[in-house]
């Protein structure tokens, strides 16, 4: 009896994944196609998407020089060179032993390059500068980094994401892996995929990184939210944009 | 200054009914929400919004404190002769904003 059910659900596994290869449909889907029409209609025009606000912000940002150097991003860059970096980072930089985020790469910039003072983490700067870099890269595909050193980092980020954790002991993956599509409250829960960051949160009333959005998925589970330094903040970024490896990027997107 | 965008046909045929729309940044603070320290955070809102084409009012709007951050409004107005069209946010703390569009009328 037992070997049989062992058989049959080898069979079914096989079965659906012969379906999944026939259909070759890729069954990811990204948080915009969960919303509603008229919320993408939001997001796709650019003047009605509140996030282009901070991209404006941004970009003045970009061409203005800062610290002792006396060097703007633009004297370096061209905004045009910064097309497929949102859609790669977390990576490690040059000479680093443990990979940086977007807004972590920001900042070493800012201090090696401008002589300047860092930005706050999650400051109105840091989100406006990250907006306009991350708009660069709409329309591409994630492309993570094949750097073998970044397995285990991604490695620790998947056991995150797995892992259960907080009063509820609930892991991320019980929502957006095992009920994503399903509804909490009125609510549809999203496979988790971050395409869009920064986002423009309606909730928030304000744009927001992938770092607030995972610290409210943590309170939102009765778990201690790491700190706000913690590097398990980009092992579990580094997962996330590997799990999300092709799937178009929409940033700055608008979410509920 | 606050950032504004501003979304309005360029061209429209004269008699045509035209949609503007306007967003722009502002916090809208409404003063019932407590700050960090338990103190209730000042009011900031924008009062007042607005639309005039060529130097005529065509559009009013009082806001309140219900209205969410970085408000976006849509309206309509029929296309009479070119001109420019002047939008203008005031508000607490002397918050003043504006923003201009020209539209073609043929």
């Amino acid at each position: 009896m037992r070997k049989l059910s062992v058989a049959l659900g080898l069979a079914t596994v096989f079965l659906a994944s012969l379906a999944m290869a026939q259909a070759g449909k890729d069954q990811r889907r990204s948080g915009y196609q969960d919303m509603g029409p008229t919320l993408q209609k939001m997001q796709d025009d650019d003047t009605a998407n509140p996030a282009m606000l901070y991209v404006q912000a941004g970009e003045a940002l970009w061409t203005q020089k800062a610290g002792a150097a006396d060097k703007s991003c633009a004297d370096c860059h061209s905004a045009g060179s910064m097309k497929g970096v949102a859609a790669r980072y977390p990576a490690i930089p040059p000479g680093g032993d443990r990979p940086v985020d977007l807004e972590g790469r920001i900042n070493l910039c800012r201090t090696e390059h401008q002589k300047a003072a860092p930005f706050g983490a999650e400051s109105e700067q840091m989100l406006d500068l990250s907006a306009y870099v991350a708009l660069q890269s709409r329309g591409m595909p994630i492309a993570p980094p094949n750097d073998p050193r970044l397995a285990a980092f991604r490695m620790h980020g998947g056991q995150l994401f797995k892992g259960r954790e907080g009063q509820l002991n609930l892991s991320c993956a019980n929502c957006h892996d095992d009920n994503a599509g399903k509804k909490l409250g009125g609510a549809t829960i999203p496979q988790a995929h971050p395409t869009g960051y920064p986002i423009y949160r309606l909730e928030w009333q304000a744009l927001g990184s992938l770092k607030r959005r995972l610290r409210n998925c943590m309170i939102g589970m009765r778990a201690e939210p790491f700190d706000e330094d913690s590097e398990d903040y980009i092992d579990l970024e580094l997962y996330l944009m590997d799990r999300a490896r092709g799937m178009t990027m929409d940033a700055p997107a608008v979410r509920p | 200054m606050a950032n504004v965008l501003i979304n309005a046909p360029g061209t429209a045929r004269k008699g045509e009914t035209i949609e503007l729309k306007a967003l722009i940044q502002h916090p809208m603070e409404t003063g019932f929400r407590p700050g960090a320290d338990g103190r209730l955070l000042p009011r900031n809102i924008i009062t007042q919004f607005t639309a005039t084409w060529n130097d005529i009012e065509i559009f009013r709007m009082k806001m309140s404190p219900a209205v969410a951050a970085n408000p976006y409004v849509s309206f309509f107005a029929v296309a009479s002769e070119s001109g420019t069209v002047r939008l203008r946010w005031t508000g607490d703390r002397d918050f003043s904003a504006e923003g201009s569009v020209t539209v073609t009328v043929t």
